[in-house]
């Protein structure tokens, strides 16, 4: 065991709980006697006019509830962790036990994730048994950013639509939940300047149709053409590849108002999808994956 | 002739008057996170956000309101106690003003967002030290009238209000350590899982020894001077306390079943936990067991039924922690509203009712009157709490193991059945119940609000003439 840096603390640990134990009972039997028969004596002392005390025996089932206590307790201590480093007889551990649950569930559930391991992810997508499993695991494990509608919010992709960053094809989706995804946009302010800023802001709107200042597009032209044509290519179409996102449609994951795309302009964007993989394992990763795919093939239709 | 001594009540009337003032207090933020739950757009401004509220919620009623409740109690307890008047009663009064300021800063600055994350011990640094020199000033007090007492023996209520206040400046010391980057910010001085058990081990004794021991102080006084009779077993009170603030210390490790905490210490925690259901029901047998031979007098004293009434909350309540703290219970329990309910049961029906009981002793006594303006009052008082703590407790009980059932329930696929909202949205019945239950309580404190103003009225502060100690036996 690796929580006592020497023995000293081992036997330190030990000891105190020994010890410990053995003052209670030292307490407890110290004050022990024998039932007394007619009334009791008053222990002589007086405060505040009035005050006194019985000098009553302690109630027997009282003292069998104190005994029973300390029983268990060096019961327990003999077959759990507890005195130092002793493990105790039975061997327990958390750790151990964790270990058992896990595995004596896997041992269950096995097969029903086996069968659709077997399945390419369209046809598990299209399996509603699948599909019931795949929603209630997206319930556990997604709906903190993505929403239990799976819309998503602001900085958290909707996931109903047919528009994606990292690209919506089944691989590719099963790819994004199982090593996560680092979406980085630069920061542009220190290099554009405030009014630059603006100006690719208002090109960037005039991009999807927007209302836009357009002296002002049409100088941020110039600038989007040199500093953002590398990720969001020359029509602004985006890359999937990279996860930069189309700037000419209507899906926008911060907000399309001017003052919004100011600021992820100026100041850049982090966003990060988590890795599943070692979390849930291939075969929850494939469910999901199949559920997620469902999402957006039920709105494409 | 010579003028006769007397008591300090002064601080004493000043720290009763303010228990019932910051009782309304916090327990009235209680009522607002309460209903926050249930309407989240209640959460109307960021000053006024649950998460800023809830910690200015748990300070105001166990620091102000119990706080206030064990300054004013101890003070009085100790001088009548030891027939003697208290050692420095200026310091007594600079630990007034001083604990007045603490619950004033805490009230600007939770709000604010202005937090070292610590449950229970949130306030920065600085007012952490005027809580430190508020406390060692308490102590010297406390200790320096008892080194003065006019009796050979201590009283036990004094071993608890002692070992009360020695445990808390510890406790606080050592956990509020810090380094300080900012006059507002600080980070702790421990790291990981060490900060952890440190912040459990004061935040479980914090349980144990403020809204514990302290108020079995509490207990010792007023409840064989209410009923009249002679406390149960000098024997038993000698058990159970040496047992109780010895073994509490162990317990805090329960706070963190199945985490990063090593298993040994875990053990540890939970077994000290199991052996303290014996010590604790001690304490609520000496004090049931007191009334043996006066149980008439329940009937029509409502003081004595705050009192009684909140022993058999403190022995419902010292039976489910240990419970509790058993690793396959708490595996269902930990999270859960179920914890909420606890804490009340303790909070509301112990920690509430043997202070509201103790105050209502207390009041008429420091204001040269026999009893308070109205019996019936406190006797309304007494029922609205008790069916508000019921309803309290007994809806976060069946919310609470609802919510750990429906957390844990899987279908035959391993997937979780519930989504985490369900289980919200089942929540809601019982969070209503909730929120109905401490209104009800919070109801019950502005009707001794009007009665303490309406005795007060009637009456003028006297101090009592110190009364020679009985002649020895």
């Amino acid at each position: 065991m690796s929580d006592f840096v020497s023995d000293t603390w081992h036997y330190y640990v030990a000891g105190l709980v020994i010890l410990s134990l053995m003052f209670c009972i030292w307490v407890l039997i110290s004050n022990m006697t024998k039932r007394v028969k007619g009334p009791v004596a008053l222990h002589g002392h007086i405060w505040d006019e009035d005050l006194q005390e019985y000098n009553n025996p302690l109630p027997r089932w009282w003292m069998w509830l104190f005994w029973l206590t300390l029983a268990f307790g060096i019961a327990y201590f003999t077959l759990y962790p507890g005195l130092g480093r002793w493990q105790g007889k039975i061997g327990w551990s958390a750790v151990g036990q964790y270990k058992a649950e896990v595995a004596a569930e896997d041992a269950v559930i096995k097969p029903i994730y086996d069968k659709y391991m077997k399945q390419d992810l369209l046809a598990v997508a299209a399996d509603p048994e699948a599909q019931v499993m795949g929603q209630r695991l997206f319930l556990t494990y997604c709906t903190q950013c993505h929403g239990s509608d799976a819309r998503g919010a602001k900085g958290f992709p909707n996931l109903t639509d047919t528009d994606w960053l990292y690209g919506g094809e089944s691989a590719t989706i099963k790819t994004t939940i199982t090593g996560g995804r680092n979406g980085v946009m630069p920061p542009w302010g220190a290099v554009l300047g405030a009014d630059g800023v603006k100006d690719v802001a208002n090109y960037v709107r005039s991009l999807s149709g927007l209302a836009h200042d357009s002296l002002r597009a049409q100088r941020g032209k110039d600038a989007f053409m040199t500093n953002c044509v590398a990720c969001h290519g020359p029509e602004g179409k985006g890359n999937a590849a990279l996860g930069a996102p189309n700037l000419t449609d209507r899906v926008w994951l911060w907000g399309s108002s001017e003052a919004t795309i100011i600021e992820t302009v100026s100041k850049g964007r982090t966003n990060q999808m988590p890795a599943f993989k070692e979390r849930l394992g291939d075969e929850k990763v494939h469910l999901l994956a199949a559920y997620v795919l469902s999402l957006s093939k039920s709105q494409a239709k | 002739m010579q003028t006769q001594a007397t008591y300090d009540y002064s601080v004493v009337r000043q720290f009763a008057i303010m228990t019932v003032v910051w009782g309304i207090v916090g327990m009235l933020v209680g009522v607002i996170i309460a209903a926050q739950l249930v309407w989240p757009e209640l959460n109307v401004h960021e000053f006024l956000h649950f998460g800023r509220l809830r910690p200015l919620h748990t300070n105001a009623v166990i620091f102000a309101f119990g706080g206030c409740a064990l300054f004013a109690t101890s003070y009085f307890v100790v001088q009548r106690t030891c027939h003697t008047n208290l050692f420095l009663p200026k310091l007594a009064s600079f630990t007034f003003w001083g604990w007045q300021l603490v619950i004033l800063l805490a009230a600007i600055t939770l709000p604010l967002g202005m937090t070292s994350g610590k449950e229970y011990a949130e306030l920065e640094w600085p007012i952490d030290i005027l809580i430190a020199i508020v406390w060692v000033s308490y102590a010297v007090v406390f200790f320096g009238t008892i080194a003065k007492r006019k009796t050979p023996h201590i009283y036990v209520a004094n071993w608890f209000y002692g070992a009360f206040i020695l445990a808390v400046a510890l406790l606080h010391i050592v956990n509020s350590a810090a380094v300080p980057v900012s006059l507002f910010k600080s980070y702790s001085a421990y790291a990981g899982v060490q900060d952890a058990m440190i912040q459990w081990w004061y935040g479980h004794n914090a349980v144990g020894f403020f809204l514990t021991a302290g108020f079995l102080g509490m207990m010792y006084y007023f409840v064989p001077k209410q009923a009249g009779r002679p406390v149960y077993s000098y024997r038993l009170s000698v058990v159970h306390f040496w047992a109780l603030i010895f073994t509490y210390m162990w317990a805090g490790p329960h706070h963190l079943h199945y985490t990063a905490l090593p298993d040994w210490t875990q053990s540890v925690g939970m077994v000290f936990s199991l052996i303290l259901l014996a010590p604790s029901w001690g304490g609520m047998i000496n004090g049931v067991m007191t009334l043996s031979g006066a149980w008439e007098k329940l009937r029509d004293d409502p003081i004595l039924k705050f009192l009684i009434t909140s022993l058999s909350f403190y022995g419902m309540s010292t039976f489910e922690g240990p419970m509790m703290s058993i690793k396959t219970v708490n595996a269902l329990s930990h999270y859960t509203d179920w914890t909420i309910g606890h804490v009340h049961s303790g909070a509301l029906g112990w920690v509430g009712m043997i202070s509201i009981g103790s105050i209502y002793y207390l009041l008429p006594r420091l204001y040269g009157k026999t009893g308070m303006y109205s019996t019936k009052l406190i006797t309304w008082h007494f029922w609205i709490a008790t069916i508000g703590i019921v309803l309290y407790i007994a809806s976060l009980w069946i919310a609470g193991v609802m919510q750990g059932l429906m957390w844990r329930d899987t279908n035959i696929d391993g997937t979780l059945k519930w989504a985490f909202v369900e289980s919200v949205k089942a929540s809601y019945p019982y969070w209503i119940i909730r929120l109905l239950g401490g209104t009800l309580y919070l109801g019950g404190m502005f009707i001794m609000f009007y009665n303490m103003v309406r005795t007060i009225a009637d009456g003028r502060a006297v101090d009592a003439p110190v009364v020679a100690p009985a002649a020895a036996h």
